[in-house]
Order: structure tokens, then C-alpha cells, then sequence
């Protein structure tokens, strides 16, 4: 079941340049960059100020003392692990152990997608800033965030297309099995040629993200089409609750 | 103190009406601070409690008159007290055993010459009373569930001007509220002690102490039985009758060390009861103990033997508990290892397996949905069979190739497809016009049978040419049925990109087995699945069939559960798919029996409504109340459903949505309203609410619908006087007339037409109407209109009628001949108005000869013949003004053949305004001596006679003059005598009525010209009732009643000289 890596290895070098961060949130990324770096476990209370004012002004749907929640959270859970990364961040395993437990997901695949989604530049460890810019979007996105973030977390390899192979990846444990089935990958093939023919506007037999957004526009309900990656309402509000309540 | 009699009281029948009040605990309480309260009254507001209420407290008293003392004028059996109302009404009244008190003074008066009797004397006083304030304030009021608005408005009002009335009012309102809070407390506090048992509970105790129950010494009973076998379907075992006093089952228990007891469970408790009487059939209900909480309870009280058994603790269990069964689990889940597949199993084992625990139909459906197309299998094309050789493409093809063969093989086979084809072809544009569905039935939408409207049409099963939706509907249903969400979604998704709207797609997603995994989708939890399954039942739902389908399925109930969801754009859809399903009694019911009403107003209750610019959060909560209230539109059809809203407190929520200016809300909202105002209670809060000022102001909205929606309210409301000034106030009776301008629609035309006939009830409004030339548009509408039409414009005219300048607008328009040719028709309420319209007319001589040349008077006369009482008694008032201005008109009557007959015989009628208004036609039949002697021959007078022992005033009034008239022929006089109408007559004169009494003495002034007649009358008392009237101001009474009592004395006088010589 451990499906960790797609078909197709993601070169590092041919992220996706179609939804990446806007330019304020680079600017303040390379300022609280500085307040991080060489950050011991217990951040100092000025150099925590500091963080706080960097990330208030780049992330839009937190105010400050939300911001510091998350912070203080993330240091909670980074102390409590006793990962080689911990200094730095949550590496894969911690961020995926943190998306089964706060927000219920379970598909492997879809969570390491997550995982790289959040971690924008890519060395394989989420930092403070990148933990509190993605949130933003994963909890009180706007709808052109989501769709952005959603469609990037689809987009296995990258090439800023959901192509008829990735689709498959992602759809293949839909089915319950039946063992009547010879071919059990017909069933799936045939899913994907329904979600292809619905969203595949310009009839290309892959999905750009102009397609995707346009059919996530004409039915909301297609945002998470190829898997659950966002939070559910419950486990959101379960989650803001708990940590915005509990240390402010 | 309302509210807490209404919900607190111990009412024996439940429902409004005439219950008693029990003699419990609670309601003992309960009435102590009543007495307490009224009694301290006239001490502590010494100014409230001379208060003259609105109307008199009212009922049947045990006091005695003599008990009365100081203070009181004490006749035979009538006591009054000295202090007197404004109006000279006396504040205490009690004549025979019915005492009237108006003040607090004197109720506090009462209670304490009560002294012992106190209680009973609240306590009838509150029976005859539900709702005290009603009497003592006025009927608005009386207690409302919800949001109560009447102290704001008497707060406005003693604002406003100092009307010291109203500042007492507020003050007695203010403390009766008080004592209200007071009650409810109190009876919190008493009902937090009660104990409510239900029969579950009592079962399972039951069938647990059978289980320790046997003979012999260690057990702790020796048996326990119920009395009677038959379990009624809530579980109770008492018969019906003690349901209703809350009583469950009743038990014989048979202990170690006592007689048997024989007890009554009741949702109250267990007691014990007056045992079983004659053998086993009857029991003795009467509680003769305490009352206990449980059985256990009330055995550890009554058998020491019981309570030592009991601590014993060596229990042997006789037999397994039947109940434990029920604890077996149905089917087993394979544990997988992987969360994941596990949680998809589980979201699939949820959607096919979810009901396997509920009703044996349900596990039918489950049937047919695991093998979803029976129908297939019968046309030979079983697709489990095929999945497994071939591809759902094949299949597809195969399949296309099947109906090519079977179409040009068959010809039967195919004409029977053509069959159906034509049917849907019937349905479909039934299920398009969905606006206009509502529209038809505007003026009898609030009928009140309990009937379904709307049949399930009957659709052919078994054809055998399947279109190609078929095909694709069914490839989607397989991942319906066997993916986890995300697929779900997908395949949900694209179903909706059929076309819902076409009855082949609806029928396919019925026929496949979709309908039940779409509302099986709405059970889980899953917010997406939810929404994707609610966007095509709201589309597919459009249907009849559809509709039916999804209740049967208990659709309803899970979509009432979702309200409840914290999604906004889910509980939206929920409301709009019920608003789509409620159109049938059915639905109706089940969305209120599952508390659907309630979350429904709940949804009308947020706050954007007084912004004209919303934000997004602003616009989401106009989109859920205008869902809430079409929802709400739906299900309002039933009276049931209306008292629910009403006590979910949905008045003020509708009242507060109606100042909104959005016509998608405001239609949905106006449309409920209107239904409701079918009902007595939304009249008066409409009136009270102010809603009559938007309604008006909607009037000259845009929309139509709205339009017509806001007039048949108003055509509703206007029954009530202060409403029909309200209209006018808010210059209603302008956009009103405008509208007739609209005669296209004709349903707007019938809503406004109706508004203008209520409104017209009342001279100022007329008055208005004529100046915006209403009348001469309602002549000009008068023909080619459908009936409905035709009813309120003629009831309008007929109201006009009533001022002689309208009569003759009518008649220089050219309205009477079409009027006189509505007399032919058979709509039943149409004739009602246009006999009357007619009638009015006549009063004009000018008019009556058109009438007459067009034979008007012969029609009339023809409707005499009508079953219907109504327009029996409306046709005679009619005749009445025709003899009275009719040329000849004395011929023109015996030119009816049989007709005098015809009227003689009405007086037989049942119907009190039939046989007042048929003494008013022979009145004026017999100013003709001709006709006199023809309905004499016919048994005019002995058929008055009998009538002569009324109490109806207006019927005494007719009466009387037709005895007046019927007088001047032969020996009438000496007929009504010999059949006994004087003595009644005499008591005529002790009426209220002053129309009485004129009449009245006009009667006996004909009659004391028969000797034996003044006999009776003066035996009859009549010479000291008919010497006041001497004085009377009216000439004609005056005169009449001088002329008797003049026939009476001279009478006398000739007695005496015939005596004495």
C-alpha cells in the first residue's frame, strides 16, 4: 500500500513555476529565512517577535497572535520528536503523521503530495515559515488559492499538467475490489475517462490548470477531484479551535 | 400566565378546546400562586386593579348569591356589584350559576368570599379561560409561542401619547408576565422531580424481574404478569382512553408475603391501582398509593420479602432475556490491515449497508439495490452476466444492437415503446412548468383535506426500448455504488451533466437503483457526497414519481437531519430538495413529525436583512432563508404544518424577512404568508406585525408572482376591518386598482380582484375606489373571465353596490345584463355574489326595469329551486328589493308558475338566514291582496306560526313583519292566533333590538285586531312592555304600539259595558 513516490520522479529542478508563491511572500521569506536560521529550541522572545511581525505581513488569513499559535505549536511538535531533522523542521514522516492525526487523511500518496506542496523549496524539511504560509492556504484559503494548491498537489511530476497516468495513480484504490473483476484496472480506466471527458475542456487528453480551474469554477465540488487534500470542515474547525484557543 | 398554563398545566385533554384542568400536585401549586397573586392584587395596585377588562372573565361559579354581602345589589338569582364600568356595565355579574367579573378588585373580591372553594373556583375560571389575558388586555395579547411583539407595540403606544389607559395596560401586562415567569419556575422546579417512564423501560424491568421471578422461596416474586397480551404499536398495553392519561400497562404481581398487587405504570410512575374487577376484564384505574419511580421501587416499599430476596444477590437466571437477541450485530466487516482500504471499506460497507437495520421494505429496496436492474434481467439483457465477459463499451454496443434487432424483429415490442414514449411525453411538460405548478392552486391551495393532491401517475414498467441514458447513468451508478468518495464525487459530477430536467434521466436514476444510493449518500458523513447527491436529487425531484419515490425511501427524514449540518451550501440544498419533494400531504406530514418545521424557521433566522449591499457572508444567509422559506412555502399547504410555524416562531421571522427588498426572498416568504393566512392566527399577526405595509408595498414590485402573492394575502387579511383601513392607509387601494389593468394573468387578476372584493367591505375604501374609476373596470371585466375571476369581481361589485351612486355607475356602464346573465351559471359561490350583486342593483327603480325586461326576477326566482341553502337565502333577499320596485309587480309574481308555492314551501327550510330571508320575500308578497290569498291557500300561516319560537333576532324581525302583512287577508288574524304565534311575539319585545321591536309591535297592532288575540297578549304581559315604547322616538313603533294597547283597552271597555250594562 506504501505508494510514496509517483511514476514519474519529480526533478527538483522542474518545480512547478505555474502556481508558486507570490512575490511578497518571497520577501518575507528570505527575512524570516534569517530569523530562523541557527534557531535554537527555545526561540529567543525578541527573535519570536520578530518571526511573528515577518509572517503577519506575508500570510493575509492569519492575524499576529495566530500566527504565534502556530509557531509555538510547531516548536511543540518539533520538541516532541526526536527526528534528525528536528532542528530544522518536520520532515516527511512527522508531517504526514501530523495530517492523519489533526485533519483524518489517509491516502498515502495523496499526503506526501501535501508534504511536497508545503515544502516549497524543497529540501525535504517543512520550516516555521513554510508550515505557517501553507496552512494559510490549507485552512482559510480563498477559492483561487485552493484551486492553485489543489491542482499543484495533483500535478505528480510537476510539468504543470494532470496527464491520463497521473489521474490513474491517484484514482486506482477507489474501487472497492470485486472479485467478479478480471481486469480490475478497467474499472479505474474507465473513472478516469469520465473525469477526463468532464474537465478536459480543450480536449488535449490531459488537464491544464486552465481546465481544472474552469470545471472547479463551474462545480466546486471537483476542487478536491483526485483525493481528499484539504481539511473537512469539521476537522478544521476542530483543529483552529484547539490551537488558537489553547495558548492565546 | 399564559405560557405557563398553556405548557405547564396538567391539561387533561390535550389540544385547545375545552379540557379540564387535573388535580395534580403541579397544577395545585399552580393555582395557589394564581390565588395569591389575585388575591394580594387589589391591595398592592390598588389603580391596575381597577382596570375594566376587555372582556368579562366568564364562568360557571358554586357560589351562592347569598354569599355575596356589602356592595351588591341581590335580586332572586342576579347579583350585581354597585361598582359599575364607564359603559354602566356592572364589574360583577352573576346571574343563575354564570358569574361575569370585569376588574381585579372584584376577582380578589370573589376569592376571598370564596374562602374554601377558592381553588375550584380558579380552577373553573382557568378551565373556561385558556388564556385570561385575551380577556383582560384584548386578543392581541393573547400568549404566542416564540417572539412576542405586543409589549413592544404597547410600549410604542404609551411612547407615543399618554393615554394613562395604556400606561395600566403596560403595568397589568408587565405583572401578569411576571407572574408567568413566576409559574414557569415553580413548575420547572416540580417537573425536574418527575420521573417519566416510557414503555421501554417498563419492559425491560419487567422482563428483568421475571427473570428472578418464580415459585419458591429464593426468588424475589413469585410471578408477575401483565393483564392484558396486546401491545398497540407505541408500546403501550392500556387501552387508548388511558394513553391519554399517560398510563403504559398495568401489572398483576403476585410476592412472597402479600396479596396479589395489581399496578398501573404511567409515564408518571407505578401505583397502585383499585385492582381487577369482575374477574380479568376490567380494572379499577383509580390510584389508590403513592406514586413510585420505578417497579423496583414501589416493590421494596409494599414486600420486605422482595427487598430480603433482593439482598440476597443469589440470583439463578431462569431463562435467557428475550431482549439480548436484539444485541446480535448483522454482518461482519474483514478487517483489513491498511487504513486506508479500511476507511473505503467502511464508507462503501455505509452507503450499501446503512440500512439494513431499519423496516422490512427498507431491506426490500436494499434488495433491489444490490441487484439494481430487475428489469434488465427480465429483458434478457442481465448486465452482471455480461460485465464479466465483455467491457462496458461492448455491452453498450451490444446493446444498441439488441434494440435494432428487437425494433425492426417485433413490431409489437416496438409499438409498445411508442406507448410509453407518448406518455412521458404527456408528463414531461408537467414537470417543466415548476413555477406555474404553484400557481395553480392560488385560491384553493389551503384546502384543507387531508388528501393527497397530487397522485403518483402510473408508469409502464416492462418496455423494452431503453434509451441511451440508460446506458450512461448505469455506468455511473457502478461507481456510486462501489467507490470511495472520490470517485463518488466524480461519477456524481458527471450525472449531473445529463439532463435532470428530461424524464428519461429521472426515470433511469430511478429504475437503475440510484435513487437509493443517492439517499443513502446523504446518511454519510461525507460533506462532498452529500452535496453532489443533493444537487441531482434537487434537479430529478421536479418529478412526481421522483418525489413519492424519495419520501417512500425516507429521504425526507435524513434531508431534516441535515439541516443541522454546519455547511451552509448543504443545508441550502436540503431545503431546496424539500421544498421540491414536500408538494403532498405525505411529505408534508413527515417533514413535521421529524422536527423539520423548526430547523426550517432556523434558517430564516439570520440578520441580513435590513442591508441593501451584502457581503458574501450577508449574501449566504439571504440564499439560506430564501431556501428556508421555500421550503417552508411547501410544506405550509398543511394547517398542521402552519401551527407549526407559527409555534417554531416563524411569524416574526417571515414579518422581518418581508421588509427585505430581494423578490427571490421575498417571493417564497409573501407565498408562505399567504397560505397561512388561511388561518385566523397568521390574520391577526399579519395585521399586528405590520405586515400589511409591505404587503402593499410589494404590490407594485416587478415580479407578478410576488405581486399576486402579496394580493391574495391581502384578499386573505381584508375580512378583518382594521386590516381593510390599514390598506388604505398604506395606499394600497391605488396599486390594487392598477392591476386590474393587468387581465392577461389571470391568476394575479383573480388575487387582486379578491383583494379589491374584501376591501370593499368597508364605505371609506369604496369611496376610494370610486375615484380611481374601479368600478367602471370591473363592469368592463365582467365577461369572458374564468370563474375564480368572475366571483371576486362580482362580490366587489356587489359590495360597491351598497351606496346608490356605485348602483348607477353600474347600470350607465352597462353592467347589468352581463350580472343578469351570470344568474344562469353553476358556479355555487358565483351565484352567492351575483344574486346579491343583483339584489342591491334593484333598489334602484331604474335599474329594476332593465332587470325586469332582461326576466331577471324569473331567474332569481329559479335559484329558489338551488340546493344550496346559501344561495336559497341569497336569491330571496334579492327578490325582496325586485317586488319592492317592480311596475305590476304583483302580476309580474303570479306570472310565475308555481313560484308562490315554491316560496310558501321554503319555510320549511332548516337554515335560519334561509327561512329570515324567505319572511322578507313573502313580506313583500303580500302587499299584493292577489298573491295574500294565494299563499294563504298554500299554509302561509300556520307554516309562520311554527316559526314563531325563535331566538334569532333577525329572523324575529322578518317574522314579525311578515305576520304584519300576512294579516290583512280573510281570517288570518284569527289563524295565527289559533296556532299559537302570539304569545311568542309578546316575548319578541323583550329583544336588544330595536329593528325587533318595531316589527314586532306592527305585528301585534294587526293581531289585537282580533279579540281572542288580545287576550293572550294581555295575559302575556304585553300592555307593560309596549307602554315604554309609547315614548319610543320612532314614529312607526310609537304608533304601532299605541294602536294595540288601544285595541286592547277598548276591548275592555266593551267587556265591562257589556258586563255592567
Amino acid at each position: 500500500m506504501f505508494t510514496c513516490d509517483p511514476p514519474v520522479a519529480p526533478s527538483d529542478a522542474t518545480r512547478p513555476l505555474l502556481p508558486g508563491p507570490g512575490p511578497p511572500a518571497r520577501v518575507t521569506m528570505t527575512a524570516a529565512a534569517a530569523a530562523v536560521s541557527g534557531r535554537p529550541l527555545t526561540m529567543s522572545r525578541k527573535r519570536l517577535q520578530q518571526l511573528v511581525d515577518a509572517l503577519g505581513h506575508s500570510t493575509k488569513h492569519f492575524n499576529k497572535g495566530e500566527v504565534e499559535c502556530l509557531i509555538k505549536l510547531f516548536d511543540k511538535l518539533v520538541a516532541e520528536s526526536s527526528s534528525r531533522f528536528a532542528a530544522a523542521g518536520f520532515d516527511r514522516n512527522m508531517f504526514r503523521d501530523i495530517l492523519h492525526s489533526a485533519f483524518g487523511m489517509t491516502d498515502e500518496m495523496i499526503m506526501d503530495r501535501v508534504f511536497r506542496t508545503f515544502d516549497r523549496d524543497n529540501n525535504s524539511c517543512i520550516s516555521v515559515v513554510e508550515w505557517v504560509e501553507g496552512l494559510s492556504v490549507f485552512l482559510r484559503g480563498t477559492m483561487e488559492e485552493k484551486i492553485k494548491y489543489c491542482f499543484e498537489v495533483y500535478d505528480l511530476n510537476g510539468d504543470g499538467y494532470i496527464s491520463r497516468e497521473e489521474m490513474f495513480q491517484m484514482l486506482k484504490n477507489c474501487l472497492l475490489k470485486q472479485p467478479s473483476e478480471e481486469d480490475p484496472d478497467e474499472g479505474i480506466k474507465d473513472l478516469v475517462d469520465i473525469a477526463m471527458k468532464k474537465m478536459d475542456y480543450d480536449h488535449d487528453g490531459k488537464l491544464s490548470f486552465k481546465d481544472f480551474e474552469k470545471a472547479v469554477r463551474d462545480e466546486t465540488l471537483l476542487l478536491e477531484a483526485f483525493g481528499p487534500c484539504l481539511p473537512d470542515i469539521k476537522s478544521r474547525m476542530a483543529f483552529e479551535q484547539k490551537t488558537f484557543r489553547e495558548s492565546s | 400566565m399564559g405560557a405557563a398554563l398553556a405548557r405547564a398545566a396538567q391539561w387533561t385533554a390535550a389540544g385547545s378546546g375545552t379540557g379540564t384542568l387535573e388535580i395534580t400536585p403541579l397544577n395545585e401549586s399552580l393555582l395557589n400562586q394564581i390565588i395569591k397573586f389575585v388575591e394580594d392584587f387589589s391591595a398592592r395596585h390598588p389603580r391596575e386593579a381597577a382596570f375594566v377588562f376587555k372582556e368579562p372573565l366568564e364562568w360557571k361559579t358554586q357560589l351562592d348569591c347569598s354569599a355575596f354581602g356589602n356592595g351588591y345589589e341581590i335580586t332572586e338569582a342576579t347579583v350585581q356589584s354597585e361598582a359599575k364600568a364607564k359603559d354602566g356595565q356592572s364589574l360583577l355579574l352573576l346571574t343563575k350559576s354564570t358569574l361575569r367579573v370585569r376588574s381585579f378588585d372584584q376577582l380578589s373580591h370573589v376569592l376571598q368570599i370564596a374562602m374554601e372553594k377558592k381553588l375550584k373556583e380558579v380552577q373553573a375560571c382557568l378551565e373556561a379561560n385558556r388564556d385570561p389575558i385575551v380577556q383582560i388586555l384584548g386578543p392581541e395579547y393573547g400568549t404566542v409561542e416564540g417572539e412576542d411583539r405586543s409589549i413592544l407595540h404597547l410600549l410604542e403606544k404609551v411612547k407615543k401619547g399618554g393615554d394613562p389607559e395604556t400606561e395600566v395596560k403596560m403595568k397589568i401586562f408587565l405583572l401578569l408576565h411576571q407572574l408567568d415567569l413566576q409559574l414557569l419556575n415553580s413548575s420547572l422546579k416540580q417537573i425536574s422531580q418527575d420521573v417519566r417512564l416510557n414503555p421501554a423501560a417498563v419492559n425491560n424491568e419487567v422482563n428483568l424481574l421475571k427473570n428472578f421471578s418464580e415459585e419458591g422461596e429464593d426468588t424475589v416474586l413469585e410471578s408477575l404478569e401483565y393483564t392484558s397480551d396486546y401491545v398497540f404499536s407505541n408500546g403501550c398495553r392500556a387501552p387508548p382512553w388511558r394513553q391519554v392519561h399517560g398510563e403504559i400497562c398495568y401489572l398483576v404481581i403476585n410476592p412472597h408475603d402479600t396479596d396479589p398487587l395489581c399496578i398501573t405504570c404511567s409515564t408518571a410512575g407505578v401505583f397502585l391501582n383499585g385492582g381487577q374487577i369482575d374477574g380479568k376484564d376490567h380494572i379499577d384505574y383509580e390510584r389508590k398509593s403513592d406514586v413510585y419511580k420505578d417497579i423496583v421501587t414501589f416493590l421494596r416499599e409494599r414486600s420486605p420479602k422482595f427487598v430480603e430476596n433482593m439482598a440476597k444477590q443469589e440470583y439463578r437466571f431462569f431463562k435467557e432475556p428475550t431482549y439480548a437477541k436484539n444485541f446480535q450485530r448483522m454482518g461482519v466487516v474483514e478487517a483489513k490491515v491498511s487504513g486506508q482500504s479500511q476507511s473505503l471499506h467502511d464508507f462503501v460497507e455505509k452507503k450499501v449497508g446503512e440500512k439494513v437495520k431499519s423496516s422490512a421494505s427498507r431491506r426490500a429496496i436494499e434488495k433491489k439495490k444490490l441487484e439494481p436492474s430487475m428489469r434488465w434481467k427480465n429483458a434478457g439483457l442481465s448486465v452482471l452476466h455480461r460485465k464479466k465477459h465483455i467491457t462496458a463499451k461492448a455491452a453498450r454496443k451490444d446493446a444498441e444492437e439488441d434494440r435494432r434487432r428487437s425494433s425492426t424483429v417485433s413490431p409489437k415490442i416496438k409499438k409498445k415503446g411508442n406507448g410509453i414514449s407518448s406518455e412521458s411525453a404527456k408528463i414531461q411538460p408537467a414537470s417543466k412548468r415548476k413555477t406555474s405548478a404553484r400557481f395553480n392552486n392560488v385560491s384553493e391551495s389551503s384546502s384543507e383535506t387531508e388528501e393527497d393532491e397530487e397522485q403518483p401517475v402510473r408508469h409502464h414498467e416492462g418496455g423494452t426500448d431503453l434509451p441511451s441514458e440508460y446506458w450512461g447513468i448505469q455506468k455511473l451508478a457502478k461507481y456510486l455504488k462501489g467507490g470511495n468518495p472520490t470517485a463518488t464525487v466524480i461519477a456524481l459530477c458527471s450525472m449531473k451533466d445529463f439532463n435532470l430536467a428530461q424524464e428519461t434521466c429521472q426515470m433511469a436514476i430511478r429504475d437503475i437503483g440510484c435513487l437509493e444510493v443517492l439517499i443513502n449518500l446523504l446518511d454519510t458523513e461525507e460533506i462532498k457526497c452529500q452535496i453532489g447527491s443533493l444537487k441531482i436529487l434537487k434537479e430529478i425531484s421536479q418529478n412526481t414519481l421522483i418525489r413519492h419515490a424519495i419520501a417512500d425511501l425516507g429521504g425526507l427524514e435524513i434531508m431534516v437531519k441535515i439541516l443541522d449540518s454546519l455547511d451552509r451550501e448543504l443545508k441550502c440544498l436540503a431545503a431546496e430538495t424539500i421544498a421540491n419533494v414536500a408538494r403532498f400531504k405525505r411529505a408534508q406530514r413527515t417533514v413535521r413529525q421529524h422536527g423539520g418545521i423548526k430547523r426550517l424557521v432556523g434558517l430564516l433566522g439570520c440578520d441580513a436583512v435590513g442591508s441593501t449591499s451584502l457581503t458574501p457572508y450577508q449574501a449566504k444567509d439571504t440564499e439560506m432563508a430564501r431556501c428556508g422559506a421555500l421550503a417552508l412555502w411547501s410544506c405550509s399547504k398543511s394547517t398542521k404544518n402552519k401551527e407549526a410555524i407559527r409555534k417554531a416562531g416563524g411569524i416574526p421571522l417571515l414579518a422581518r424577512w418581508l421588509k427585505c427588498s430581494h423578490a427571490n426572498i421575498l417571493t417564497p416568504v409573501v407565498g408562505t404568508l399567504q397560505e397561512c393566512a388561511s388561518t385566523p392566527s397568521y390574520r391577526l399577526a399579519i395585521k399586528t406585525e405590520g405586515m400589511i405595509e409591505y404587503l402593499v408595498k410589494n404590490l407594485s414590485s416587478e415580479h407578478e408572482e410576488l405581486q399576486m402573492h402579496c394580493a391574495s394575502a391581502i384578499f386573505k387579511c381584508a375580512e378583518d376591518k382594521e386590516t381593510r383601513d390599514l390598506v388604505r392607509q398604506h395606499g394600497g387601494l391605488q396599486p390594487l386598482s392598477v392591476l386590474l389593468a393587468n387581465s392577461e394573468n389571470k391568476q394575479l387578476l383573480a388575487a387582486v380582484t379578491g383583494a379589491i372584493w374584501k376591501c370593499a367591505i368597508s364605505e371609506e375604501n369604496v369611496a376610494k375606489f370610486r375615484e380611481y374609476k374601479v368600478i367602471e373596470t370591473l363592469v368592463g371585466l365582467l365577461t369572458d373571465q374564468p370563474e375564480e375571476v368572475l366571483v371576486n369581481i362580482v362580490g366587489a361589485l356587489g359590495e360597491c353596490c351598497q351606496e346608490s351612486v356605485n348602483r348607477s355607475t353600474i347600470r350607465r356602464c352597462g353592467g347589468i345584463p352581463p350580472l343578469v346573465k351570470l344568474l344562469t351559471g353553476t358556479n355555487q359561490a358565483l351565484l352567492v355574489n351575483v344574486t346579491k350583486t343583483v339584489g342591491a342593483c334593484a333598489t334602484e327603480p331604474e335599474t329594476m326595469i332593465i332587470i325586469d325586461r332582461l326576466d331577471g326576477v324569473r331567474l332569481l326566482w329559479s335559484l329558489l329551486k338551488n340546493p344550496n341553502p346559501d344561495i336559497q337565502a341569497s336569491a330571496a333577499w334579492a327578490i325582496c328589493p325586485c317586488i319592492d320596485n317592480a311596475k305590476d309587480a304583483g302580476e309580474m309574481v303570479r306570472s310565475f308558475v308555481g313560484g308562490l308555492e315554491l316560496v310558501v314551501n321554503l319555510l320549511k327550510s332548516k337554515n335560519k338566514e334561509v327561512l329570515a330571508s324567505v319572511c322578507g320575500a313573502i313580506t313583500n308578497i303580500a302587499k299584493d291582496e292577489e298573491n295574500l290569498a294565494v299563499i294563504t291557500d298554500h299554509g302561509v300561516v300556520p307554516l309562520l306560526s311554527k316559526l314563531a319560537n325563535t331566538n334569532n333576532d333577525k329572523l324575529r324581525r322578518h317574522l314579525a313583519e311578515a305576520i304584519s302583512n300576512c294579516c290583512m287577508w280573510g281570517r288570518n288574524r284569527v289563524a295565527f292566533g289559533e296556532s299559537n304565534a302570539v304569545a311568542p311575539l309578546v316575548r319578541y319585545l323583550r329583544s336588544n333590538d330595536p329593528s325587533v321591536h318595531r316589527a314586532t309591535a306592527q305585528a301585534l297592532y294587526q293581531l289585537s285586531e282580533d279579540p281572542n288575540n288580545c287576550i293572550t297578549m294581555h295575559e302575556n304581559g304585553v300592555v307593560k312592555l309596549l307602554l315604554p315604547m309609547v315614548g319610543s322616538t320612532d314614529e312607526t313603533l310609537q304608533e304601532a304600539a299605541a294602536g294595540c294597547i288601544a285595541n286592547i283597552r277598548r276591548l275592555a271597555l266593551a267587556t265591562e259595558k257589556a258586563k255592567y250594562g
